[in-house]
């Protein structure tokens, strides 16, 4: 019997999380009412324990547990970005949570948890072990989006991501059943080896292969696995859709590019030409049907479809540049569009009103402040050049471009214009329209102007000073790739 | 050949009362349908060697989940039930769609049918010992160590979730 070696420093950010998340469960009833806020401080001292907990983590490279667990620079990206955006989601959501009178404890608990889930999508190096980081994730995120217990489309919301969710698991675990009668493993490893070696005999792999690329196509919300983002994202409470809209995107990715790229790097050709098709798809319905949303949470649901499709591209870009492509794609989107959900969370009423995009009209003559900050990050998402947006799509149609995929980059570049429409319509309402609204009653309190600093400060260092973090990307997708 | 028999009996049965359990109007009768699926999956897993996850099939979901599921439809009127309309309009299109999807599935494993290892059935270490308890248990505590430990996790969100959830209505709602 060998019992394999328990290395705690190669998962120390997940554990880090689980204690503060348990804490806080904890912790919950010696707080009394009025102090309740204080949970989320605790919530953020553990996002900041785990981003300390990263240092460690990054001297113990190599693979750990009997080869399930990989600690490389391209799982050490994708911890310290789910850490920031659980930190951020963190911030926007305090004063949040004591405007709709929803409980804090659990609320934090849950978001902890989910990036627990997120970061063993990103670190497995093993099928089974991505499926429980799925599971984690996707549980937490359908209790968080039926928080308001009380308002009917938040019910909705939470019923309908919870049905379509587990389809989508449903899919995926079939996947991986099918490849492990295949080849007779669950390990990418092990996977990708018998492949090599084996005859050549592709169809029921390819079959595996695809069943587990529609149920993460599901968790991304690409075309045409997407139908379910905008009512989901609409009914939740405003800080779980920013949330939704990048943490699960991102670990999807993570993990979608780490299961084709370690285990099926023999069908490339086929899985290449699949995400042609998603891309091209995803970019063109998410930026047409965004034009028309009248409702700001539900344009930002479309514009994540398209932006879920951008990352698409490089992916089918492939390669080392489209690999690093979609890393700082992600960071610079995540970023960003954390700090227009946190101004919309800042906007908007109880009971979710004010989130009409005519409800914005007038802004900047009443709070200057906030169109511009707003401005800044519909600019950002629409790829103005000095922003991380303008950065990140530069990256990707480039990779697209070098792979030869020319027409895709020319889909994307030309559907990029067409999402001017909707990001400047947002502006031209705050600038040049009558106020109809006073917001005398918002108040930029601590934890939200830390959190539209943090996201300010990102949107631009990514777009004026890409290099430092495009090393990372670089030297992250090298890994991945080996 | 006697274990060719007994799958495709069991599977028959299995499939046969899942198709059942979805077609019955009455949801007694839907739980009882389910408990015959149920138990011939686990006929299948004994078939199969695989004595510790038959049991588990039979505790697990038997035992625990469909008891659940009567004591559910206990509490609730059963005769209303029956009558309320059922939103399945769309099962035509359904129906078609999930049929090319099988006969997909069905043609692509056929294709397949040489590259599909079909592991041998698992040996007891000792005969008439434990069975196959003991090497899940030893894979459980050893490769799979990680991932059994997550789990915890996975269950703790899933408690959580379902009491926040299902709590009564507080004062500040």
């Amino acid at each position: 019997m060998n019992i394999p070696v328990v290395n705690l420093g190669a998962i120390l950010p997940a554990i880090m999380l689980s204690l503060f998340g348990i804490a806080i469960m904890v912790a919950e009833p010696f707080v009394s009412d009025a102090k309740k806020s204080w949970l989320g401080w605790l919530a953020i001292a553990g996002t900041i324990a785990a981003m300390l907990a990263l240092a460690p983590m990054s001297r113990q490279a190599g693979q750990w547990y009997t080869n399930l667990w990989i600690v490389d620079s391209y799982s050490i990206f994708f911890h310290f970005l789910f850490i920031l955006i659980a930190a951020i989601t963190i911030l926007t959501s305090m004063n949040f949570l004591q405007r709709e009178g929803i409980h804090h404890t659990e609320y934090y608990a849950l978001l902890l948890f989910a990036t627990v889930g997120m970061m063993m999508m990103a670190g497995s190096n093993e099928l089974i072990m991505v499926f429980l980081g799925l599971e984690i994730l996707s549980i937490a995120t359908y209790v968080l989006a039926g928080f308001r217990r009380t308002d009917l489309k938040s019910n909705e919301s939470a019923m309908k991501y919870f049905l379509l969710g587990s389809f989508s698991s449903a899919f995926f675990l079939y996947g991986v059943a099918l490849i492990f009668g295949a080849t007779g493993s669950t390990n990418l490893i092990v996977i990708a080896d018998s492949l090599r070696s084996g005859d050549p005999q592709t169809s029921l792999v390819s079959l595996a292969a695809a069943l587990m690329l529609i149920g993460l196509c599901f968790k991304v919300a690409v075309a045409p696995f997407h139908v379910w983002a905008p009512d989901v994202y609409e009914g939740a409470p405003t800080p779980v859709t920013g949330f939704m809209s990048v943490g699960p995107k991102a670990a999807g990715f993570a993990v979608l590019l780490r299961i084709f790229m370690t285990a099926f790097p023999t069908l490339e050709d086929r899985w290449t030409s699949v995400f042609w098709i998603v891309a091209a798809l995803t970019m063109l319905i998410g930026n047409v049907i965004a034009l028309v949303q009248p409702n700001i949470k539900r344009m930002l649901a479309y514009s994540s479809i398209a932006h879920a499709g951008y990352i698409a591209v490089a992916v089918a870009a492939g390669s080392e540049h489209g690999v690093s492509a979609v890393l700082f794609y992600t960071l610079a989107y995540s970023v960003t569009n954390l700090g227009a959900f946190a101004v919309v969370t800042m906007l908007s009423r109880s009971e979710d009103k004010l989130v009409n995009l005519n409800d914005y009209a007038g802004l900047a003559s009443k709070r200057p402040g906030l169109a511009a900050v707003l401005s800044l990050f519909m600019l950002s998402l629409a790829g103005v050049p000095g922003t991380a947006g303008f950065a990140g799509k530069f990256f990707i149609f480039k990779a697209a471009v070098q792979s030869g995929l020319i027409w895709l980059a020319v889909i994307g570049v030309i559907t990029t214009v067409v999402s001017f429409y909707y990001y400047l319509y947002v502006i031209v309402q705050m600038y040049m329209r009558d106020p109809n609204e006073e917001f005398a009653d918002v108040r930029t309190t601590g934890p939200l102007k830390l959190a539209l600093a943090i996201t300010i400060a990102g949107t631009l260092y990514l777009g004026i000073l890409p290099t430092r973090f495009l090393d990372w990307t670089v030297s992250a997708a090298v890994n991945a790739l080996r | 050949m006697l274990e060719l028999a007994l799958f495709y009996i069991f599977g028959t049965i299995a499939v046969v009362s899942a198709i059942l359990v979805i077609t019955q109007h009455n949801v007694v009768h839907s739980a009882i349908f389910l408990a015959g699926t149920l138990l011939s999956v686990a006929g299948i897993f004994l078939a199969l060697n695989a004595e510790f996850l038959a049991g588990v099939q039979v505790i697990v979901y038997v035992g625990g989940i469909l008891v659940l599921f009567v004591f559910v439809i206990m509490l609730i009127a059963v005769e209303r039930s029956t009558f309320e309309r059922q939103f399945n309009r769309q099962w035509k299109i359904a129906l078609i769609t999930s049929a090319i999807l099988i006969g997909e599935l069905v043609y692509v494993v056929y294709q397949g049918r040489d590259t599909f290892v079909l592991a041998e059935p698992a040996v007891p270490l000792v005969q008439g010992a434990a069975g196959n308890s003991q090497q899940v248990g030893m894979g459980l505590y050893t490769t799979y160590l990680l991932p059994f430990e997550i789990a915890s996790i996975l269950l703790l969100v899933a408690i959580v979730g379902a009491v926040v959830l299902a709590k009564k209505k507080t004062q500040t709602e």
